[in-house]
């Protein structure tokens, strides 16, 4: 091939796959992650060069070994913070952090709500298995109450927590939901994070096959899927099920959302609510549904763009440069009170 | 006509004087003793200080809690420390009195506001009986002035309120010392004039409190201080001078460091007590593209600066004991991953939270061992504010050339003292400018320099270069993630022997003062500088066989210092520690090395390295 073909040829997702073997147990939701990200970057041609995975600790944060673009595997929970200053030292860097549910909610909760509320410009993805698998299978943050693990062995008490409410609450700016397998789905997700400027926190539901299989099958499972599964699109109305017949209408007297039937008890499309991205409330409200009363909400939760926390600090250096004098160190050293003494 | 034949009097010349102001935290007795150190030093003296503040921002006034203290040494002849025991005692209140007056000298001058003397005053201060009457302050010159009630007086014309008159008391105190000292006014009325420009009836009043402080040692006949002191400049070297702070010093240096290191400064840190002066003089450092993060934990910020490093910056971070105890686990990444971090550890007083605002040097087992697993680094430490330049400068150099985290020891006392400062021209540093690795060929990202065996520095973005590194053990020849157990044992080698080899890339221990050998070194780091240096100065003066060391480069030591100590019949350790650098040397060289220690908050006094030494030369 000569240079002009070279170049012509576009890049596949393989090429976004480093030579390291992956060693996730087989059938571990975490591969069908790596495919729709190189995927993903393979659709956007992002360059190799200018992309970096960071990651914590856990089944998840062994992701950037198998990526052929930068990375960074830190320490637990910690990636945030460690992202936050690569993106301050770099701003022109395309970061990816990659977590999961232990990491970015329990150890690494509080990196994580700053980084959110900051804005950093970067795509945090949660692979969220509502278990500890690195460690052999015991309770996280997000494990539902009286889940069962060689740390609970009586079932869990504590109550887990919403990532995606956690991101809303904390100030994240967009916040979508998507599920490992959907391969035709989750590339969009991604993305859409990626175009956006700021925090993107993107919570992937991701199987554990080893100590929490079948978790989410309730909703992810292909028969019960169209049914339990709302799947978001702006601007569109949150109609659901196989017949597209169950649609989300706003109870205002509760302000609680509800699943109603069109064409049942007077029920017209014009009842269903319409998805509106821009909305803080909604997407709350949005978050919160949980099967099997209402449907899990996916895709696009929220996107309300604002400036980014590295554009800003970059900002106020240009402008302290710009007003200031020039920043000559011996003229420093020099400022305020000083003497002379004679020879 | 009595009054000028007084003032006609010459005054006693003394070549040095130690004089401590303090009162209430409320009373800006921190400003009164900056403001004399600043004049001190036009005047042309050398001197030291140590300001001495409460944890409490505003404790209830009037207890002794809320003691807030502020100590100078000037003199004629070179200052070293800020003075065993002070000469003067300034108290604005009783229980400023009562915390301080036990350290002031026999036959000391003590000046008190008497109008603070009051029943519920002295009650507060947990007095029964009045001092000032009672015959407990008799081994004292006593000097009782009505200094509130004189500061209303000066600024009656200025209509403030009663409160707000009574701010100013302060600097009718320092009027007073000015007069004592034979000190020029100015650069303080200039200085509450800036401060307080945009409100110039606060500046009058100061200004008149300030003059009437002075009038008032002019035209009365105090007998208790005679017709005032004198103290001739010193011998300085000749130059343009500023005084300036550890913190300040500090920061510049890394400024510096960074400068010469040809790389954008990354500062990220958390609030904690006395590290923080260091991120407030960076964060206003913007036109020198100093990046300053506020992170939201100990651990975001060392991390932070763990990632700008990894993006090509010079990574920065700066804590205290508590908070380096919580990066531990980062520095053990940037250990691993082999990126150059700079880590300033504002030692004070522990364990726990221990004394916030007290100092100490506690941390040097922290910082040479304080880790999981074999993570060695380099360690430094700064002998005195002014140092605190030169030491970030070479901790920035070491960090860089060697890809390594180096952790740079001051303490409470070294970050907040100040001293004059000969300022050195910033063209005379020799750059050391970081070259990022480019070259694909071939490329791994943990291939070593042969000679530093610091390994490439390639940063994200570099066309070629994508790599993956992590704290996972790497592969020695190819950087890829290892479990094998003799790539374990080569890592661990080449990550000791790195830094072990910064040894033969620093200065060769020399003697401070006195010989090379001889029957008693004195050995110290960080910020028993002072009181040992003085202490040495003293003794041989006397003729005494003594010498002193004083270490910057803690870990790796000077490939020297070994062979250095043992040809000293006796080696002295003073440390305000319960004896680390001692058991580093102990443990390095098998030589029965002492220790002096103590854990009091405050300083060695000069008379306590003096007579630990003459015991043992008496021996």
């Amino acid at each position: 091939m000569n240079e002009a073909a070279l170049l012509a040829k576009k890049v596949t997702a393989k090429d976004y796959a480093s030579d390291q073997e992956v060693r996730w147990c087989p059938g571990c939701g975490d591969y069908a992650i790596v495919r729709a990200v190189q995927r993903t970057l393979a659709e956007l041609d992002a360059p190799m060069d200018e992309t970096v995975f960071v990651s914590g600790i856990g089944c998840a944060s062994r992701f950037p070994y198998y990526m052929a673009t930068y990375g960074f595997h830190t320490i637990h929970g910690r990636a945030p913070a460690i992202a936050s200053g690569l993106k301050l030292a770099k701003p022109d860097l395309d970061v990816w952090v990659i977590s999961g549910d232990g990491d970015a909610l329990s150890i690494g909760g509080n990196h994580l709500m700053h980084l959110l509320r900051r804005n950093v410009d970067l795509q945090f993805l949660l692979f969220n298995n509502e278990i500890y698998g690195l460690t052999k299978g015991q309770a996280s943050p997000t494990s539902r109450v009286g889940t069962r693990s060689p740390s609970t062995p009586l079932g869990s008490v504590d109550r887990p927590i919403s990532a995606t409410q956690f991101a809303l609450g904390a100030g994240a700016r967009f916040v979508a939901r998507g599920v490992d397998t959907d391969q035709k789905r989750l590339p969009d997700i991604l993305k859409r994070a990626h175009a956006h400027k700021g925090t993107s926190f993107v919570e992937i539901y991701q199987n554990c096959i080893v100590y929490n299989d079948g978790v989410f099958g309730t909703f992810t499972d292909k028969p019960v899927a169209d049914d339990s599964q709302l799947r978001l699109a702006h601007g569109e109305p949150m109609i659901f099920g196989k017949e597209r017949d169950k649609g989300i209408r706003l109870d205002t007297d509760t302000l609680s959302l509800e699943v109603v039937t069109i064409g049942e008890n007077g029920v017209t499309e014009d009842d269903i609510l319409v998805h509106d991205e821009t909305n803080r409330t909604v997407a709350t409200l949005l978050a919160a549904m949980e099967p099997p009363t209402l449907p899990v909400a996916l895709g696009v939760l929220y996107c309300d763009p604002a400036l980014s926390y590295e554009a800003a600090v970059r900002d106020q250096m240009t402008a302290a440069r710009q007003s200031g004098k020039a920043a000559d160190l011996n003229a420093l050293l020099r400022s305020g009170h000083t003497w002379t003494v004679e020879g | 006509m009595l009054e000028r034949v007084i003032q006609e009097q010459p005054r006693h010349e003394v070549e040095s004087v130690v004089v401590r102001f303090a009162g209430d935290s409320g009373d800006g007795v921190q400003i009164t003793g900056s403001q004399f150190s600043d004049t001190t030093a036009f005047a042309g003296n050398d001197l030291a200080t140590f300001p001495d503040f409460p944890a409490e921002i505003r404790a209830p006034t009037g207890t002794t809690y809320g003691v807030s203290a502020y100590q100078i040494n000037f003199g004629a002849r070179k200052i070293l420390t800020s003075g065993d025991a002070p000469d003067v005692l300034v108290a604005l209140n009783p229980a400023a009195l009562k915390v301080n007056v036990a350290e002031l000298q026999t036959g000391g001058l003590i000046i008190v506001d008497e109008a603070t003397f009051g029943a519920r005053d002295l009650k507060k201060a947990g007095y029964e009986t009045n001092p000032l009457e009672d015959g407990t302050l008799d081994a004292y010159r006593l000097l009782p002035i009505d200094i509130s009630v004189r500061t209303l007086e000066a600024v009656k014309e200025f209509g403030l309120t009663k409160k707000e008159a009574l701010r100013s008391k302060n600097m009718w105190t320092l009027g007073l010392v000015y007069w004592l000292y034979d000190r020029d006014r100015r650069s303080s009325i200039d200085w509450l004039r800036q401060k307080f420009g945009k409100r110039p009836e606060i500046a009058d009043a100061n200004i008149a409190a300030l003059n009437a402080g002075h009038a008032f040692g002019e035209t009365n006949e105090l007998s208790e201080v005679g017709p005032g002191y004198k103290v001739p400049p010193a011998a300085i070297a000749p130059g343009l001078y500023r005084s300036v702070t550890g913190a300040q010093a500090l920061a510049w240096g890394l400024v510096a460091g960074a400068r010469l290191s040809d790389l954008e400064l990354f500062f990220g840190s958390y609030p904690i007590t006395p590290a923080s002066s260091i991120l407030h003089t960076l964060a206003g450092l913007k036109a020198f593209g100093v990046v300053t993060f506020q992170a939201e934990d100990e651990i975001a910020a060392v991390c932070s600066a763990i990632g700008a490093s990894y993006g090509g910056a010079l990574g920065v971070t700066s804590s205290s004991g508590p908070g380096i105890a919580l990066k531990g686990e980062a520095l053990g990444l940037a250990v691993a991953v082999e990126l150059p971090l700079i880590v300033v550890n504002s030692q004070r007083a522990g364990p726990s939270t221990g004394l916030p605002t007290k100092t100490e040097q506690s941390d040097l087992y922290q910082a040479v061992y304080g880790r999981n697993g074999d993570s060695p680094m380099a360690v430094l430490a700064a002998r005195s504010p002014s140092d605190c330049f030169e030491t970030a400068i070479e901790a920035a150099r070491l960090a860089t050339k060697y890809m390594t985290p180096v952790m740079l020891l001051t303490d409470g006392y070294v970050a907040n003292a100040s001293e004059p400062w000969l300022i050195p021209d910033f063209n005379d540093y020799e750059p050391f400018p970081v070259s990022f690795y480019t070259d694909a060929e071939d490329f791994h990202p943990f291939q070593r320099d042969p000679e530093t065996l610091a390994r490439v520095w390639a940063t994200p973005g570099t066309p070629g270069l994508a790599h993956r590194i992590g704290g996972l053990e790497r592969d020695y020849d190819s950087g890829n993630v290892s479990y094998d157990a003799d790539n374990h044992q080569r890592m661990t080698d080449v990550r000791a022997d790195k830094i072990a080899g910064i040894a033969d890339d620093i200065p060769q221990q020399t003697v401070e003062l006195g010989n090379d050998s001889g029957r008693i070194v004195v050995v110290g780091w960080g910020s028993t500088y002072g009181p040992i240096e003085r202490a040495v100065t003293n003794m041989r003066a006397d003729g005494l066989d003594v010498s002193h060391v004083h270490l910057r480069h803690i870990w790796p030591l000077p490939r020297n210092l070994g062979d250095l100590l043992r040809r000293f019949d006796r080696v002295l350790v003073p440390e305000m520690n319960t004896g680390q650098l001692l058991t580093v040397l102990r443990s390095e060289y098998l030589i029965d090395a002492e220790g002096l220690n103590k854990v009091t908050g405050k300083p060695f006094k000069i008379a306590e390295i003096e007579a630990a030494v003459r015991t043992r030369l008496e021996d």
